[in-house]
């Protein structure tokens, strides 16, 4: 008996129940066609949050002040002093006053970063301020900017933020504390609508801005609206908004990507150093790598993936199931069929066969037009997430239908090949 | 009575077969004791009422049952130990059955029904196209071979059955009451095919309630509760069944 023979046979017992044959395909079509749009799903939500990580700026170190640590107290008080001479003015309330343990992010912290012998992976280095809310107008127009940045010019590169129209603000701006702005899209569309803001002289908090250039589109980066803000050179925000406190972040940028952990390394040993923290004491600042944050968001929205798949692959299962059911009702219908086919010599593995090579034909073509199914789906945008679609899960989960159609369809197949002819001719 | 004129072992060689269903006090004795020779080239009809065993008998021939005791010999094979992979070739090759309802395969083509066989027996497609075709044409269906049985009448749904059964060549044609669910026109058809068949030298074996159709045979076996109790030869074995030689004559 040639094996084409039988895949002939079962594709004829196929097409003899044409409704039936594709209701069945359809449980495994859903199966497979879920299965690969979730994952894709998933994919393409941590994708889209892996941009949006990127669009905070490659290759970047963000340091900011944590509460929890400091120093020991006697040694804190020399790092104290040592910043004082190092810094100057701006690190001047550091050592007077009550001291508390953990000492504060100062302009002279990122002074000492931007040191080319002792951080040499470090590219640039921008101390930021941060007020929030704080409300502009512009000819009777007015509209609360939810984050007023004072820094430096290197900010636009290590942060990603490039200017479309107008330009960016200067070093000269900085050391001349002028009062020039860089504003975002939001705000732009808020006091100018239409109109060039580039030129214009807003007002926040009631102290003038000049408008130098808008900041590019960067759309919406989960809650927040990345383009509600507002960067000025760091000491007119300092001087109008925020008054010469501690810094609210200091953004380091590596030299390259490759950099990022080394820069990492020096950035601590100076803040070590600077802020007095030893062995077991633990750090008043808290480093956070664009590396590392990409890896635990990949993390979890690797478990977010596998959920939506698992959830998928219950679905699979239940057409496997429809498979098993759908190959019972029909080995029993064709019982006196079988008979016949072993009274005229048929033998057991060409029962076997037939029945085994519906089962996988059912499950190979539903897993193929899920395929197709998913492929299509995948094109579309799916509650706000572009679906990516990953081959690998096409290639599982393929498999994954037609073992199905082997495990589910054995059982009938076996039930069939078993048959004893005189009992499968008597049954009507 | 068993003339041997050949020196090959007859096709049929049944030793005191017995067959019993179920176990106890329950047990029935469809069969007690039944010894049958039949040689190449007869043609017999087993007659029985309903009850009388005959059926058992003629699955137990057709290796479609195996029975209680008693020894079996089809064509010098001894069937009874042969497995289920080994019955299925002997079903293939050395016998051809003919079903009181036909039994063809509904949803295909009469070719398809009678290539069947020769499919499962590994017979190249060419080569079982032609020798399918040939057969239907022996039954006189040469223009129905693309028709599905379900647009054949009864009788020329039998007379395909027949052309599966021939199309092996089989050592041994087997009816189950091969007339019992056809008019008196078709009853008469089918059974001048199985003349035909039987004056061209197959062995045939019918079985029948009807006494029309035991005439036919050269030699009618009489069943009653599982035993034979009557053989009566009316033709030679080598000879023409007996309507034809009437007919001749």
């Amino acid at each position: 008996m040639n094996p084409v023979e039988v895949v002939r046979f079962a594709l004829r017992g196929l097409t003899a129940n044409k409704l039936r044959s594709a209701l069945t395909m359809l449980g495994i079509l859903i199966g497979v066609g879920a299965v690969i749009l979730l994952v894709a799903v998933g994919q393409g939500s941590s994708q889209q949050i892996q941009d949006n990580i990127q669009r905070l700026g490659a290759n970047s170190l963000t340091i900011s002040p944590s509460t929890s640590g400091g120093g020991g107290g006697g040694r804190g008080g020399g790092g104290g002093g040592f910043a004082r001479l190092l810094g100057g003015g701006a690190a001047g309330q550091q050592g007077s006053g009550p001291r508390t343990q953990a000492k504060q992010l100062t302009v002279a912290d990122a002074k000492a970063l931007a040191d080319p012998t002792s951080a040499p992976s470090v590219k640039s280095v921008s101390p930021v301020v941060t007020a929030s809310s704080q409300t502009a107008t512009y000819e009777g127009a007015s509209h609360a900017i939810q984050q007023f940045v004072g820094t430096y010019p290197s900010y636009f590169e290590a942060s990603n933020k490039p200017v479309v129209k107008g330009t960016y603000f200067y070093n000269a701006d900085v050391l001349a504390a002028r009062k020039v702005v860089v504003i975002g899209n939001t705000v732009a569309q808020d006091l100018f609508g239409a109109a060039d803001p580039v030129g214009k002289q807003i007002v926040v908090s009631g102290v003038p801005f000049t408008v130098v250039g808008v900041l590019k589109e960067a759309g919406s980066s989960g809650f927040q609206d990345a383009d509600d803000l507002a960067i000025a050179p760091l000491p007119a925000v300092q001087q109008s908004l925020t008054g010469f406190g501690q810094l609210s972040q200091v953004l380091v940028q590596a030299k390259s990507a490759a950099e990022v952990d080394e820069a990492q390394a020096e950035v601590t040993d100076i803040l070590n150093q600077r802020h007095g923290i030893t062995g077991t004491a633990s750090a008043d600042y808290r480093i956070l790598n664009q590396a590392t944050l990409q890896e635990t968001v990949s993390a979890a929205t690797g478990t977010f993936t596998v959920l939506l798949g698992a959830v998928a692959a219950i679905s699979l299962l239940v057409g496997g199931i429809g498979i098993t059911n759908i190959m019972l009702v029909t080995v029993t219908e064709r019982t006196r069929e079988i008979g016949i086919r072993k009274a005229i010599g048929a033998p057991r593995g060409a029962i076997l066969g037939q029945f085994l090579v519906e089962a996988t034909v059912l499950s190979l073509v539903g897993g193929l037009l899920g395929v197709a199914i998913a492929v299509i789906g995948a094109q579309f945008t799916i509650a706000g997430v572009k679906p990516v679609l990953v081959p690998a899960s096409i290639v599982l989960a393929l498999a994954v239908s037609v073992a199905i159609g082997l495990f589910f369809g054995s059982y009938p197949a076996n039930r069939a090949a078993k048959l004893r002819p005189i009992e499968a001719l008597r049954f009507e | 009575m068993t003339e041997m004129t050949q020196a090959r072992p007859p096709v049929l060689d049944i030793r005191n077969v017995a067959k019993v269903y179920g176990e106890g006090e329950t047990a029935v004795h469809a069969l007690r004791g039944v010894s049958l020779r039949v040689e190449r080239g007869d043609y017999v009809a087993i007659m029985g009422t309903s009850g009388s065993g005959k059926s058992t008998l003629m699955n137990i021939i057709g290796c479609l049952d195996v029975p209680s005791s008693g020894g079996y010999l089809l064509d010098g094979t001894n069937v009874g130990v042969l497995d289920d992979a080994r019955l299925a070739i002997v079903r293939n090759r050395k016998i051809g059955f003919v079903f009181q309802s036909f039994n063809l395969i509904p949803r295909m083509s009469a070719l398809a029904n009678v290539e069947l066989p020769l499919a499962y027996g590994g017979v190249k497609a060419a080569e079982r196209r032609r020798r399918a075709l040939a057969a239907l044409d022996e039954v006189g269906l040469a223009e129905r071979v693309a028709h599905q049985p379900n647009e054949l009448s009864g009788g020329q749904q039998q007379r395909v059955a027949l052309a599966r059964a021939l199309v092996t060549v089989p050592t041994l044609l087997l009816a189950d009451e091969p007339t019992g669910a056809l008019d008196s026109r078709s009853s008469d058809d089918v059974m001048r095919i199985f003349d035909g068949l039987s004056a061209s030298g197959r062995t045939i074996v019918l079985i029948t309630h009807e006494d029309d159709v035991a005439e036919h045979a050269k030699r009618v076996v009489r069943l009653v509760d599982g035993q034979v109790v009557e053989d009566v030869r009316r033709a030679p074995v080598g000879g023409l069944p007996p309507r034809m030689a009437e007919v001749g004559a």
